[in-house]
């Protein structure tokens, strides 16, 4: 049983690499003239692709939080942002302030400090995670809310350190040694290199003694700690990691976009995590990427549609429908599309199979606490 | 001494103690930017309007999350819709007296608002009622989206102005007392925020609706068993959360600019004082509000305006950690509901 | 020998109510020891303060001669006392045999990393809890329902996986809450004779219970409750012959 299972993931993981591989090498060699966006129909274009990438990353780890270990957050870009500001400052000193003039132009720099990063925005997420998850539900969403936004206002107010409300700018292209990974075709497999580690760290986990931990802590608290599981350390564990694959992302999109301003990492941002989460599955880590590339593609093509059919240029006009379909998605698929897919596919099989449907309680109650 | 802070005269001295830190520091970090004492009275009475605002919003929060669980997103985008709405009506050319005109547009956009706030309920709250309170919200979120683009589509990127209430102008009557200056329109908002207390007591003591309401908000499967709907009392919570919103947004129209995004900040500002007050309690959330309008106005102006939204959000976090039952609650309901 | 358990003067007040009142008694190693008392007697809320769920107003819990005062749940449940609950609480995102795997959290050491790149002493150590798992699983009886998932099951074997669970624990102590509640003449006969087995075991046995005929003839030992205070102690027929405690039965039903 238990060595089906870890098949199945690795042929997941090996076919979805193979496929992003090809797409990308596609665009690289231009076969019969075939590009990446001529090969979706112009709906996706290798630019997208990579920002799908970037953002699995943030989700990936959202997932983690929130669906596996049930901890809401709305401030999740808040941690994507100072992945991308840590990275975009400290790769840039040496043109700004000339510190360490010597070693801030080497290749490794960069790369090094976005480990740096890491440890410093898992670093934070630490001290701030250990009182915040004592908040539960409501209450711990609108603290990471606010830890977001208050993030967020801060990245636009020093502009001798961050850029103020233009942001930082000339934030260097990564290289190995003298090989640029530039123009976008090269990026495009260092992002989703970066993208399937995590999707394969995050299967290795939830599948482990930690993920066990974490859906426990989930389903029932006291149940997980009756069962010695030390639910406040999971809980800034899963925390932690999240902030730290956020900024991962945030620095591949540094270095990606060569800038960084606030406006990427607003409230708004959170949301749209919380949502591309929502929408691929929470408690699914495939469901990440595919959640934020249809919310992406549903996004793009709305805008266009929208655009042509109104005959306006500007605008956002393509939130309304945006706004519906997350609506919808939570009224009739509380549990995603990767979820409820599958649940309709499972289904089908039962009943050719003719084994009866178990009914599945959705969750454990918490009730006779102190009588 | 530990014991001692946990008692509760230990509590009183504790808070006291923090009240005269904050007024020590506020006052220090005031004479390094040379305020002077009218510089403090002008940031108060300008703190309590923008306070009162979120007073009504929260009373809008309180009044949801009580019957519902639900933490609504989306009232701020009330308060968007009531200026915005009032706007527009005003500016249709009827043949009214221009205060009339000013009346009509004021009650047209409430009732307007309020029906909005029901069709919401009804259409993304009830339908997934049986969901987990955090997918509600989510589902909140959803329409603040949804309602903000709308906007966009209705009234385009640029912001407008309504008249001020007194002089049916743009330009307001302004009361000098020596330096401190006040705004007519001041006086109508912190008039409404009293009238409003007063119809919104009047409204859930004396009358059958909103004693059923209050009924819901205190135990539901016990308010459904004497035959009040609860689907209905989620309906009436949202109508009159957006009721308070509009005409948040209508007295405040003047003296801002209304613009189809307003409604992000004062919505989550209006949360700050929610959970201010305990997130419970009506007397709290306009407690709340007005210290929140006070705080973040003192504390920007002796340092930073920029910093404003700040302190208001360090203020939220603080509360949520230190005190989520609010400042006012001992340690009943919202404590119990932290879990 | 000296006692496993030693509770004394527990008092547990929740705003002014008392629900526990100076309440003292041992338990003794091997026993299997009941707590009994009409509804709202205290008894769920002495199973909470002996597992750290809530702190005791005072009093002291001494467990292998160690006080478990200010000790986190998951902490006592290290030293060797695990417990069910009165109304099951499973994990119903997993599978029955998940739920038991995270019943052998402690068995393992395995961290966050070790986990995330598949180290192989986390490979190793993984392999074992899921043979202990599987071990706890035919100890009740489920493990030809390893895979399926928990609240698929019946209730009765629910009340079975949630017993399995704490057993992956190890426990020194197992507190059982009305872990008869729901089952049927037939279940409540095999949960008799699995208690049995679990002492047989080595394991000491704390049950709370409400049906009275269950307890009598599987407790060596009966501890009475009422109003949250102790009203008679002792073996089954000392206790049925007490007149407080046929007092406190008959002013319930009364």
């Amino acid at each position: 049983m238990k060595a089906l299972w870890a098949r199945r993931n690795l042929v997941n993981v090996i076919a979805f690499t193979v496929v992003l591989a090809a797409l990308g090498a596609v665009d690289i060699f231009r076969p019969f003239g075939l590009s990446f966006s001529a090969l979706t129909g112009r709906v996706v274009t290798l630019d997208t692709m990579i920002r799908i990438g970037i953002l699995t990353i943030v989700v990936v780890g959202l997932n983690l939080l929130m669906g596996y270990a049930g901890q809401v957050s709305l401030g999740q870009a808040g941690f994507y942002a100072l992945g991308a500001y840590f990275s975009g400052i400290l790769s840039t000193l040496a043109t700004r302030h000339t510190i360490l003039p010597g070693i801030t132009g080497l290749w490794w720099w960069p790369w090094l400090m976005i480990v740096v990063s890491m440890i410093l925005t898992g670093g934070f997420a630490y001290l701030v995670g250990k009182p915040i998850l004592r908040l539960k539900g409501n209450y711990l969403a609108m603290a990471t809310l606010g830890l977001g936004v208050i993030i967020h206002i801060l990245a636009g107010q020093f502009p001798d350190i961050t850029g103020g409300y233009d942001g930082l700018t000339g934030v260097p292209r990564l290289s190995i040694g003298s090989f640029t990974l530039w123009p976008m075709q090269r990026y495009y497999f260092l992002v989703w290199g970066a993208a399937i580690a995590v999707i394969v760290i995050s299967l290795s986990l939830v599948d482990s003694r930690i993920g066990r931990a974490l859906r426990a802590v989930h389903t029932s608290e006291v149940a997980a700690e009756a069962s010695g599981v030390d639910a406040e350390q999971y809980k800034v564990q899963a925390l932690v990691l999240s902030a730290i694959f956020a900024s991962l992302a945030g620095s591949l999109y540094a270095h990606f976009q060569g800038a960084v301003s606030p406006s990427p990492f607003s409230f708004r941002a959170s949301v749209e995590l919380v949502v591309m989460a929502a929408v691929g599955g929470l408690a699914s880590t495939w469901g990440a990427p595919f959640g934020v590339g249809l919310i992406y593609v549903v996004r793009d093509l709305l805008k266009s549609q929208l655009e042509r059919l109104l005959n306006v240029r500007s605008g956002e006009y393509e939130l309304i429908v945006y706004g519906i379909i997350l609506v919808s998605i939570m009224i009739f698929m509380p549990e995603g599309l990767t979820a409820s897919s599958v649940q309709f596919m499972q289904g089908r099989r039962r009943r050719h199979g003719n084994i009866e449907p178990q009914r599945v309680q959705s969750n454990g109650t918490v009730e006779d606490l102190g009588q | 001494m530990r014991q001692f802070f946990r008692g509760k005269i230990g509590k009183i001295v504790l808070a006291t103690g923090l009240v005269f830190a904050a007024i020590a520091l506020c006052v220090w970090l005031g004479s390094r930017q040379r305020l002077l004492p009218q510089h403090y009275v002008q940031l108060t009475l300008d703190g309590m309007r923008g306070g009162s605002i979120y007073a009504l919003m929260a009373l809008g929060f309180v009044v949801v999350y009580r019957v519902t669980g639900v933490i609504n997103f989306a009232q701020g985008e009330f308060v968007m819709l009531g200026a915005m709405l009032c706007l527009t009506i005003h500016k249709l050319p009827l043949p009214l007296p221009p205060a009339l005109k000013l009346i009509v547009a004021i009650i047209a956009a409430i009732v307007l608002a309020t029906l909005i706030g029901a069709a919401v309920e009804r259409l993304t709250i009830h339908p997934a009622r049986r969901s987990p309170p955090v997918t509600l919200t989510i589902i909140t979120v959803g329409v603040t989206i949804t309602l903000r683009a709308g906007a966009l589509l209705a009234w385009g990127a640029d912001p407008y102005v309504l008249p001020a209430f007194s002089t049916l102008a743009l330009e307001d009557h302004i009361f000098r007392f020596g330096s401190v200056i006040l705004q007519a329109q001041t006086l109508w908002i912190w008039g409404t925020l009293i009238v409003v207390l007063v119809l919104l007591y009047f409204f859930l003591e004396h009358t059958i609706m909103g004693k059923a309401l209050r009924a819901c908000a205190v135990n539901q499967r016990g308010a459904q068993l004497v035959g009040i709907n609860p689907g209905r009392m989620s309906m009436l919570s949202f109508a009159l959360a957006a009721a308070l919103g509009a005409i948040g947004g209508i007295v405040l129209g003047p003296v801002t600019r209304p613009i189809y995004d307003m409604g992000l900040m004062l919505g989550l500002k209006g949360f700050v004082a929610a959970i201010m007050g305990g997130l419970v309690s009506v007397p709290g959330a306009v407690v709340g509000g007005l210290l929140l309008g006070v705080t973040e106005n003192l504390a920007a102006g002796v340092t930073n305006p920029t910093y404003k939204s700040v302190f208001a959000f360090v203020i939220l976090i603080a509360i949520l950690l230190f005190r989520p039952q609010g400042i006012l609650g001992g340690t009943g309901q919202a404590t119990e509901e932290v879990k | 020998m000296p006692p496993i358990l030693e509770v004394k003067n527990l008092r547990k007040e929740f705003g002014g109510l008392m629900a526990v009142f100076d309440v003292s008694f041992d338990v003794q190693p091997g026993e299997i020891v009941a707590i009994i008392g009409p509804n709202g007697a205290g008894k769920t809320t002495i199973f909470n303060l002996l597992s750290g769920v809530l702190p005791p107003t005072r009093g002291d819990i001494r467990f292998d001669g160690q006080s478990l005062i200010g000790l986190k749940p998951h902490v006592i449940t290290g030293l060797g006392l695990a417990r069910t609950f009165q109304s099951v609480q499973l994990f119903g995102n997993m599978t029955v045999m998940e739920n038991v795997m995270v019943g052998c959290h402690q068995q393992a050491t395995y961290g966050l990393i070790d986990a995330a790149f598949r180290l192989p002493h986390a490979r190793r150590e993984e392999h074992h809890i899921r043979e202990r798992a599987l071990a706890q699983l035919a100890h009740v009886g489920l493990e030809s329902h390893a895979e399926e998932p928990a609240l698929s099951l019946p209730f009765g074997r629910q009340r079975l996986l949630e017993i399995a669970r704490a057993l992956a624990t190890v426990p020194h102590l197992l507190l059982l809450d009305e872990a008869g509640s729901g089952l049927n003449h037939s279940e409540k006969a095999e949960l008799e004779q699995l208690i049995r087995v679990i002492r047989a075991g080595g394991v000491t046995v704390l049950l709370v219970e409400h049906d009275i005929p269950f307890v009598m003839s599987l407790a060596d030992h009966i501890i009475v409750l009422d109003y949250g205070q102790k009203i008679a102690e002792g073996t089954p027929d000392q206790v049925q012959a007490d007149e407080r405690v046929i007092a406190a039965y008959l002013g319930q039903e009364a």
